[in-house]
């Protein structure tokens, strides 16, 4: 089909959008004088039915083969077209956009100069599509497989989805347990649901289900290959504890030597562990492990005698000589869930976050009133660092409740002093449900303020609940504090009541700061092994705002979760149930089409620089060695699955070797001409 | 160029204002006086009110400590609002008499203090310190900013003497400007007079940059934050001598013999602290003094309490009978079993010596500079 051209050229009103401004009619008697164009047409709306039927019958009556559509920008609408070329029995890729809407009629006013401007692009279309190349489209098969990477509450969910739809999931989670941060709530906003009751069920699920192979305490350590087809590498770390022997009876942990002198990362360093734990008791899976730098016999390589919890373990589970294990497998698409972390307060020095005892994240205070936390669930006034001393028979002094408990709200959101101008979208609906909790926990005689400058009650049930606890005599003052110190025994709020503007110095018994939600300061691996992109806020970045919200750039690898940005439980799990949807498609097609405009080496002319290789951003170019009459050279080799087209090698090959296909050098060098581009 | 040219609104970012109240909530004077920093943000962007808000008495209650400053989430400086209202009466030419005069005494004899530059070298009578001369072929290493204060107040003289001493101990090759020294404008720019101080920019920047010298140390923090920050086109680097002293000390050029059997605390000057970050340093030099024990206000570094000092304040009495803030930091420094409040501010000196003395307390409370402790350790 690659005879003489004989180009169809369709100029689109887009309502008034172009033909406002540009005059059509005169645009297409310009095309008409173009060689090799054979017709030319204007239409109100090119993408309609009507408007595609009018290029599908040129191509039937008047032989067209190639066709250009000037109308928008090709971001939407190149795909429709390339369809319409296709069910006209055309190669797609015979068609050639030229966009005289975003860049002609929508920035400019004249309409004589615009309609000059529109002549120019539509021209410059003619003069490529007279050169473009028939390509074929590949398709590539899909694993029906899916690697999930963390098993927070989001993962747990898409885990759960695509395993019932009846593909194999890989789930891997970094810790030793599944849950996340849902599993150290106690109460969750705005119902006070349970955070365990509903969660537990879904973690044992996760655990069991035969689809899912769950890998804690592990880490994806290499991911090469492409949608359909990726190669994973995971590293189980070791337990040091056998987990087929291991029956999760805690007596390890009960005698460990270490017991009760490790700030337990789970209890917000509120609780202690020992060097060998569960993190919770529901923990999933309810297996023992030893953690190496604190362990006694693993860090010093003695403990005392012998290790005591190996001498307590009936079950024979303990083994000082477990290695870590690496597996390797293939999926055919990737989520990612893994969350956050909560804004580390100690970047706000004003508080005395890590100075006075009784200021605390609102996760610790999660901890505290959480009945299978470190307090069982009291509220108490806090004594950090201090050892408790356990003498026979001597019960230890009740901790105090605390008399009055303050909230201080966006502590590290919208704030620009921290570099996180965001709002964490959670806060202010957790404060009032803590809030309610320390009312309901220490009694309804202690005071409970809360400092805020905007209460945020956007979502379902929100409104409600915040009206509901304020009539519970939880104590609002609009106005965000400045700094605490302290008085005596008395913690200071300093701050102003801005509806009254009366600058204050509250005093109170125990701080509460509301931390937002960051992205992980570890997230920087899983963007080295993707190749994500982090929108400004650093979170992970969607492929469009609004209508890719669980997408990546990359095919084949999707969002779901806090990881994305901030968001509460109910919006994570929708998430992860579209990311699981969406993750499906392929898999359930069990083929994809790859993208065809890629990129292709002429091995004469290589001279093997590497050049390319180092910039392709999606890892899709190597040097391979070849036999140039009969000697062995390197030359760049494109791999066409991983190629995206962004064609960064191909402006930069300083020998013209690579080159993009539909962007080649003698079709692109001929459109800029006729731009007048000199 | 006047405020109201490119109009409060854009100079100060007031859209950008949420009224989250952090400004004034840490504002250490609001709780004694009437200013509330926040509702400036606001009125102001009504300029009509501009001329009315300006002859608030409070607007010259701001010691521009930054406080409000550092802790608005918006990134804006509430502080630079109350200055332009300050500028809008200094235009109209209606300011306290000791304001004009401080103002008046710096134009014709570059100092604040009403002494002709004559007297500007009394301070050095008897000790090594030479003047260096500009365009001089060999470079000396540091050169030393002396505050106006420094060099004319008999008090905080000892200060600048105190340096003399600790920098010959530690064979630092220095040497001062001399009697070209002018005031560096830091209190002029927030005292409102904009155009005075341009010229003490300009003016200051020529001298300075005329010697050849490694460094500018300067005594007080006040006049390190405007060379440093506020100065345009300064060639040296500039620091402030607890940094130095600290890196003396660090490399051994520095040995203190004597012992100090006493309890110090140390007060944050907020223009050292909450303006420039430097709070590790003025810690370490009293730590190293023999003998010492070192003891933490409760609020200290980020959180510590403003001295009243700054801002002007030197020259405008305020209305308010509330207790002055540099009374509250003795009494807490008091219960704290300190013997001495260390600083390293002309300013904080002077406001909370005076402290000890409404307090009664000056005969058991020191309030010295750091510097004096040091001469007095070698
Ligand atoms: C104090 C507080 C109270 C809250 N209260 C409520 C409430 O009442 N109601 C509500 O709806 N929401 C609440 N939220 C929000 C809620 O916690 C989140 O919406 C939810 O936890 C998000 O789940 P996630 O799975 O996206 O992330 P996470 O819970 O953070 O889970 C991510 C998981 O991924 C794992 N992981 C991370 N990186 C890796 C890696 N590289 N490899 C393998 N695994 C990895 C982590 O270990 C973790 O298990 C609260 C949040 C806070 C901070
Ligand atoms: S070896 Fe000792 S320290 Fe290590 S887990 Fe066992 S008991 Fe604890
Ligand atoms: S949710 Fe509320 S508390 Fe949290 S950052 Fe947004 S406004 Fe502030
Ligand atoms: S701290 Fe900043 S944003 Fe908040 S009220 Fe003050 S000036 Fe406005
Ligand atoms: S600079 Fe200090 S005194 Fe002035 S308004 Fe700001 S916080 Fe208050």
């Amino acid at each position: 089909m690659n005879g003489k051209p004989k180009i169809g050229v369709y100029v689109c009103h887009c309502g008034t959008n172009i033909a406002g401004t540009v005059n059509v009619e005169e645009v297409v008697q310009f095309a008409q004088t173009l060689p090799d164009v054979v017709v030319a047409r204007n239409y109100s709306y090119m993408c309609s039915d009507p408007g595609q039927a009018l290029i599908t019958d040129d191509i039937a009556n008047m032989g067209l083969n190639r066709v250009v559509v000037a109308s928008c920008s090709p971001r939407m609408h190149e795909p429709t077209f390339r369809k319409t070329l296709l069910s006209g029995g055309l190669n797609p890729y015979f068609l050639e956009m030229a966009n005289i809407r975003e860049q002609c009629s929508w920035v400019h006013d004249d309409p004589i100069a615009a309609t000059e401007k529109a002549k120019r692009v539509v021209e410059a279309a003619v003069v490529k599509a007279r050169r473009l190349e028939a390509l074929d489209v590949k398709e590539v098969e899909v694993e029906p497989s899916c690697l999930i990477i963390g098993a927070g509450i989001a993962g747990i969910q898409a885990a759960l989805d695509i395993a019932d739809a009846g593909f194999k999931v890989y789930l891997v989670e970094k810790s030793p347990t599944v849950g996340g941060h849902m599993a150290q709530l106690d109460k969750t906003f705005p119902t006070l649901d349970c955070s365990a009751c509903i969660l537990t069920p879904k973690m044992v699920d996760v655990a069991n289900h035969p689809n899912i192979e769950l890998m804690t305490y592990s880490q994806v350590e290499e991911i090469g290959g492409y949608i359909g087809n990726f190669d994973i590498k995971v590293r189980k770390k070791s337990r040091f504890v056998d987990m087929d022997k291991c029956t999760g009876c805690g007596a390890c942990a009960e005698e460990c030597r270490m017991a009760g002198r490790i700030p337990n990362e789970f209890d917000e360093g509120i609780g202690m562990r020992g060097a060998i734990y569960l993190p919770f008791p529901q923990a999933v899976p309810a297996k023992y492990t030893i953690d190496k730098e604190n362990c006694l016999f693993l860090s010093k390589g003695k403990c005392g005698e012998s290790p005591k919890c190996k001498e307590a373990c009936q079950a024979g589970a303990i083994n000082f000589d477990l290695q870590d294990e690496v597996v390797e497998f293939k999926v055919g698409t990737i989520i990612v869930a893994t969350g956050f972390d909560i804004f580390d307060a100690r970047l706000k020095p004003e508080y005395g976050y890590g100075v006075y005892d009784n200021v605390l994240t609102a996760l610790e205070f999660e901890r505290m009133v959480n009945a299978s936390g470190p307090t069982g669930g009291k509220v108490v006034m806090l004594e950090r660092g201090k050892k408790k001393k356990k003498k026979e028979g001597e019960e230890a002094e009740a901790p105090r409740m605390p008399r009055s408990v303050t909230f201080i709200q966006c502590v590290g959101s919208r704030d620009k002093s921290v570099g996180n101008e965001y709002c964490s979208r959670v806060c202010c609906m957790y404060t009032a449900k803590l809030a309610h909790l320390v009312k309901d926990k220490v009694g309804h005689d202690c005071e409970v303020t809360i400092f805020y400058m905007d209460v945020r009650a956007f979502g379902k049930g929100f409104e409600e609940f915040y009206d509901r606890v304020r009539r519970e005599g939880v104590k609002y003052i609009r106005g965000n504090p400045s700094e605490i110190y302290k008085k005596g025994d008395k913690l200071i709020v300093r701050a102003e009541d801005t509806l009254t503007a009366t600058p204050l110095e509250h005093e109170t018994d125990m701080v509460v700061l509301s931390v937002g939600l960051c992205p992980r300061s570890d997230n920087r691996e899983i963007i080295d092994l993707l190749k994500l992109s982090q929108s400004s806020d650093l979170f992970y970045l969607e492929a469009h705002p609004k209508l890719r919200p669980v997408d990546t750039a990359s095919d084949g690898i999707y969002l779901a979760g806090v990881c994305q940005g901030p968001k509460d439980i109910p919006d994570a799990v929708a998430q992860a149930k579209g990311a699981a949807s969406a993750a499906m498609i392929p898999m359930a097609s069990g083929k994809v089409k790859v993208e065809a405009q890629t990129s292709v080496v002429n091995e004469d002319t290589c001279r093997g620089c590497g050049f390319c290789v180092e910039l392709c951003p999606f890892s899709a170019i190597e040097l391979v060695e070849i036999n140039r009459m009969g000697w062995p050279v390197k030359v760049a080799r494109v791999n066409e699955a991983l190629c995206k087209g962004c064609g960064a090698c191909a402006a930069a090959c300083l020998s013209g070797s690579i080159q993009q296909r539909s962007f080649k050098d003698l079709q692109l060098m001929p459109q800029i001409k006729a731009l007048g581009v000199k | 160029m006047c405020a109201e040219e490119i109009g409060f609104v854009e100079k100060y970012d007031l859209l950008g204002c949420i009224q989250c109240g952090r400004c004034t909530g840490g504002c250490p004077v609001a709780l004694r006086t009437d200013l509330r920093v926040r509702c400036f943000m606001y009125d102001t962007q009504n300029e009509e009110r501009l001329e009315e808000l300006s002859e608030r008495p409070e607007i010259w209650d701001c010691t521009t400590c930054y406080t409000c400053a550092a802790r608005c989430p918006k990134g804006l400086e509430p502080l630079e609002v109350l200055i332009g209202l300050r500028s809008l009466q200094i235009e109209e030419g209606r300011v306290q008499p000791t304001v004009r005069d401080a103002l008046e005494s710096i134009f014709k004899d570059g100092n604040p203090w009403g002494s002709p530059r004559a007297k500007r070298l009394d301070w050095t009578a008897g000790l090594e310190v030479e003047a260096l001369e500009p365009e001089a072929e060999e470079a000396t290493d540091v050169l030393l900013f002396v505050c106006c204060t420094d060099a004319y107040d008999p008090r905080v003289m000892k200060v600048a003497q105190a340096l003399v001493k600790v920098l010959n101990a530690a064979g630092v090759d220095f040497g001062i400007i001399g009697e070209e020294e002018s005031c560096c404008g830091s209190e002029v720019r927030r005292l409102g007079e904009e155009g005075l101080f341009e010229m003490c920019d300009e003016e200051n920047v020529e001298l300075l940059n005329s010697f050849n010298v490694n460094r500018i140390v300067t005594v007080s923090p006040h006049c390190y934050n405007t060379l440093k920050k506020e100065y345009h086109g300064l060639k040296h680097p500039v620091l402030h001598y607890t940094e130095l002293v600290a890196e003396l000390l660090e490399e051994g050029k520095l040995q203190l013999s004597k012992e100090m059997a006493k309890v110090i605390t140390y007060h944050d000057p907020c223009f050292l602290g909450k303006q420039n970050d430097i709070y590790d340093e003025p810690r370490y030099i009293i730590t190293r003094i023999p003998g010492v024990e070192f003891r933490e206000f409760d609020r200290c570094r980020e959180r510590s309490l403003c001295c009243e000092g700054g801002g002007g304040k030197m020259w405008v009495e305020s209305e308010s009978k509330a207790e002055r803030l540099a009374e509250i930091r003795v009494e807490d420094a008091k219960e704290l079993g300190a013997e001495i409040i260390a600083v390293a501010c002309p300013f904080c000196l002077l406001t909370l010596e005076d402290a000890t003395k409404v307090k009664g307390v000056e005969e058991e409370m020191r309030v010295a500079d750091i510097l004096e402790l040091l001469a007095e350790a070698l």
